[in-house]
């Protein structure tokens, strides 16, 4: 981190940017004037042309949104915009002068800020250290660390956030705390442009409003912001202009965000007409037969507490609550990666070692787990051994494992899952989000599950994949497999469950089936009775 | 990528809006193509393991210049080249069968203090008295089972006692010199078993006995690793040991086998290493920890787990044992050898990690642009 790199612009002295206001817009931002164009900007991996000829245009104080399906090229450009990726050909042209960014710190010190889509926290490092790491205000060499810490207070207060410590480890915070901490390292920068890499996909409903409330303050103080997402309605809510990429490439740019026809945005992004809707429900739904999975009086203090449920052979039971609501550690615990504290869970009818993952499996539980980085996927192993990880004992024969046997299974996940690239011996690293989250779901549609534990199964997938998904999950259970399914998106709970289960604080208030509630009940229901301060935004 | 999915998944309306258009399907499924037929050993699965070995072949082959050149008399008799080739071997046997063991723990997401203790104990064990009066299967079976025990002890501490593996195995490696040095009285307790003695002095087809055991010790790791299912735990557990957990893997279990395996291992080393000095005493086996992490992170084992190939630590202890050799025939001091091994530790991961990087990036591109 040498001071003077490569960067054409200067960019802005850090050092005496310590004592300012949080976000202080540059004095010389004009609203309106292009800060940022693109023109034909290509890269290249081994084997993949990730960018072929990309478009883009962004002005000062508006909210640019990048549409696309998974592994169109999104989070390539904003490496590239961000000096992670070098571009092979093509020019970045930064408020008026032709730039090529050498490293993260050459861009952040010319004013674009980023969130990346994997959250790219160093876990071990409190919250403070991380959100100013690589620009730790010093004083004679030393951090200053009780600045720091009212500094990150600050940021993190004005991001609706007060209650986090700016002294908690990273590693002790939920998905969403990780991603505030993102944010206010973004925020802790003097940005002219702040990038965000679908960041509202680990955010619940409130808190995306949260984010908007900010997004538009940044964007009244004449910042830039690159806004992605693959919800089509927040795009609507937050965005100004989009640039839809396709394969690589641009296929249109600078479409009005509110009044371009859904239809007409999906088309563009996909080549093809889809119809965003949720596979029927089959009419004589579960008249099943005994129950497959019975949780009784589930606890563990202060994440939930006194939960059953029962799931039978066929259903789809979708649970809604916000993050935090204990939802993803019930499914945890039902799985047995948690030790409940009292309480049973059977499958079957039979009652599970409680706090054994390997009894789980061994009956017929499956987990695609919230985090896919760190809790689904090995990254640098081929795609195809990651789809196989739970079951490729079973295809192996004396203990010799079967890799062509493997291979076609997975190939054959792949397809039904519309995985791109195809090829399964590509290193998971290499996908985009969406399809590292592909293959982490799809993992459990091989071998013999009887019950699917989904948390947030579409994650950062596209809206052609999810309808993929969807069409998968229920094509599942019409074969007799149950499913147990967590979701922030309360239309993805209405409109693939069978019956909804709506949990706030650890508490499951309301069971019905979904046919019987609505999206703003169960806002009400989810909301009701917590300080939501920001959701009125 | 456009063709994939409009090919292939031809019973739905492809509607390509007149702005897009598609990449030119001849080429991508070129590209595909190449990444997955003939070039897949060097560019897909385990084609990273592959290159990198190329690398460290390479580095052997400079150390052999170099012996040429400083010893050009030598070189020039071949009769010579071939006996110093078999003296290289043979020093790499002992420590080559204890980083087989050591390999997998690294890639497990582990490390093993310990191993030099264990093989100094094992030996010890086998050649007391009453041990030797049961025989050479009865040492054979003493070390090893001293081995796996050991072994077994710091997989239970580690797994189901949370210690930290450095912790767990350092205590080990003091508690296990300690006992050996127990057991021997600080003595150097003689081998007279005949069979034991000759496994270091028999020679098949030309061929010491010890580089055969090395030759099978490394062939049953590699097919451990590359082949069973006990590999694909290992790769992981230590790549990541919550996916693991979350996808039914016992991780507790399968570290404690690691280890287990590791000492055994050190077993197989102990008896090579007591018939080549007929003896066993508390201190041999000196810094074989060193040695067998050395070699391994050389090979490519990444030390936070997950990565490594067999061949690659084997190609790391010849490495190391020709550097010895190179030395040696020079007349050089050890003094002077242990400064160079620990500069060439420094360089080799240097190398891989920033010009094997750059390198294989500008394969792949090249291979996008020519085509
Ligand atoms: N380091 C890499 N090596 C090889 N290929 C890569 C690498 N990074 C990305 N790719 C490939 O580049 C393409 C674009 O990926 P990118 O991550 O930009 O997609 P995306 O638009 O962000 O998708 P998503 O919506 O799923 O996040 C994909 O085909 C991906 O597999
Ligand atoms: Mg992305």
């Amino acid at each position: 981190m040498t001071e003077r790199e490569a960067s054409p612009t200067g960019g802005s002295a850090e050092g005496g940017s310590v004592d300012a206001p949080l976000v202080e817009a540059p004095a010389d931002a004009v609203a309106g004037e292009v800060v940022l164009r693109l023109t034909d900007v290509v890269k290249t991996f081994p084997g993949v042309r990730a960018l072929d000829g990309v478009q883009l245009e962004v002005r000062a104080g508006e909210v640019h949104c990048l549409l696309g399906q998974n592994g169109a090229g999104k989070s390539t450009l904003i490496k590239v915009l961000s000096g992670v990726h070098r571009p092979d050909a093509g020019q970045v042209e930064w408020r008026g002068d032709p730039v090529t960014f050498a490293n993260p710190q050459a861009a952040m010190r010319a004013g674009i800020a980023t969130i990346y889509q994997e959250l790219d926290l160093v876990e071990d490092l409190s919250v403070g250290e991380n959100a100013f790491l690589g620009h730790e205000p010093r004083r004679f060499g030393f951090v200053r660390r009780g600045h720091m810490a009212r500094r990150t207070r600050q940021i993190l207060g004005r991001l609706g956030h007060a209650e986090i410590p700016p002294n908690r480890m990273v590693r002790a915070l939920p998905a969403a705390g990780k991603q505030v901490v993102s944010m206010a390292r973004a925020l802790s920068h003097e940005a002219r442009l702040i990038i965000m890499d679908e960041p509202s996909a680990v955010l619940a409903h409130d808190e995306v409003g949260n984010l908007f409330r900010i997004i538009r303050e940044l964007t009244a103080q004449g910042i830039a912001v690159i806004y992605i997402s693959h919800r089509l309605e927040e795009i609507r809510e937050i965005g100004d202009r989009v640039t839809v990429l396709k394969d690589g490439r641009t296929t249109a740019a600078n479409l009005p965000a509110r009044d371009t026809p859904t239809r007409d945005l999906v088309n563009r992004m996909t080549g093809r007409t889809i119809e965003y809707v949720f596979p029927e429900r089959p009419v004589a739904a579960t008249t099943a037969d005994a129950d497959l999975l019975e949780v009784e009086g589930l606890t563990r203090a202060g994440e939930f507490a006194d939960v059953s449920l029962r799931v039978r052979p066929g259903e789809i039971v979708g649970i809604a609550g916000l993050v935090g609501s204990g939802r993803s550690e019930l499914l945890e615990t039902i799985y047995g990666a948690r030790r409940p504290e009292a309480g049973t869970v059977r499958m079957a009818g039979r009652a599970l070692r409680p706090g054994s993952v390997g009894a789980a499996v061994r009956a017929g539980m499956g987990m695609a787990p919230e985090e896919r980085k760190s809790q689904a996927l090995l990254l640098g192993e081929p795609i195809y051994r990651n789809v196989t990880l739970a079951t490729f004992a079973r295809y192996a024969r004396a203990g010799f494992t079967d890799t062509g046997r493997e291979r076609a299974e997975a190939d054959r996940v792949a397809e039904s899952l519309e995985l791109r690239p195809r090829d399964v011996r590509r290193p998971v690293r290499t996908l985009s989000g969406g399809n590292q989250q592909k293959v982490v779901v799809g993992r459990w549609l091989l071998g013999d599950t009887r019950l699917l534990l989904l948390d947030e199964p579409t994650r950062g997938v596209d809206v052609g994949a999810r309808a993929e998904l969807y069409q998968v999950i229920r094509t599942l259970a019409e074969r007799g497999v149950g499913v147990l399914l967590v979701s922030s998106e309360v239309p993805e709970v209405l409109g693939l469950a069978d019956r909804v289960l709506v949990m706030r604080e650890g508490r499951v208030v309301r069971e019905a089936p979904a046919g019987e509630l609505d999206e703003n009940t169960v806002l009400d229901l989810v909301m009701a009775g917590s300080l939501m301060e920001g959701a009125a935004a | 990528m456009s063709d994939v999915t409009d090919t292939s998944t031809p019973e739905r309306p492809a509607q390509l809006p007149a702005q897009s258009p598609p990449v030119d399907p001849a080429e991508t499924a070129a590209a595909e193509q190449r990444a997955g037929g003939r070039l897949s050993w060097w560019r897909g699965e385990g084609g990273e393991g592959a290159r990198r070995n190329l690398w460290l072949i390479g580095v052997l082959v400079a150390l052999i210049v170099i012996g040429v050149i400083t010893r050009p008399d030598l070189y020039g008799d071949s009769s010579w080249v071939w006996s110093n080739i078999l003296v290289i071997l043979k020093l790499a046997s002992v420590v080559g069968v204890v980083t087989v063991g050591m390999t997998f723990v690294i890639i497990g997401g582990g490390i093993d203090l310990s191993v030099g203790a264990i093989v100094a104990l094992a030996g010890v064990w086998a050649t007391t008295v009453a041990t030797q009066s049961y025989g050479a299967g009865g040492m054979i079976f003493c070390a090893l089972a001293v081995g796996l025990c050991v072994g077994l002890v710091n997989g239970v501490l580690i797994s189901y006692g949370r210690l930290v593996p450095f912790i767990a195995t350092l205590a080990m490696l003091v508690a296990a010199r300690g006992l050996a040095a127990e057991l021997s009285d600080k003595q150097t307790q003689v081998s007279d078993n005949a069979t034991i003695n000759g496994i270091a002095s028999t020679n098949l087809f030309g061929i010491p006995l010890l580089v055969y055991i090395l030759a099978a010790v490394v062939l049953a790791g590699w097919v451990l690793l590359n082949r069973t299912t006990f590999g694909r735990r290992t790769v992981a557990v230590g790549g990541n040991p919550e996916a693991a957990r979350l996808a039914g893997i016992d991780v507790k279990r399968h570290t404690v086998l690691l280890y287990a395996l590791s000492g055994l291992c050190c077993g197989i080393a102990a008896i090579m290493l007591t018939a080549q000095a007929t003896s066993a005493q508390a201190a041999m086996a000196n810094l074989y920890e060193l040695d067998a992490i050395a070699a391994a992170i050389i090979g490519g084992t990444l030390l936070s787990g997950g990565r490594g190939t067999i061949i690659g630590s084997l190609l790391g202890v010849i490495i190391f044992s020709t550097i010895t050799n190179l030395f040696a025939i020079n007349g050089l001091t050890t003094e002077a050898q242990n400064m160079v091994k620990g500069g060439i530790i420094v360089a080799a991961v240097l190398v891989q990690q920033v010009q094997f990087r750059s390198l294989t990036q500008f394969l792949g591109r090249n291979r996008l642009t020519t085509n």
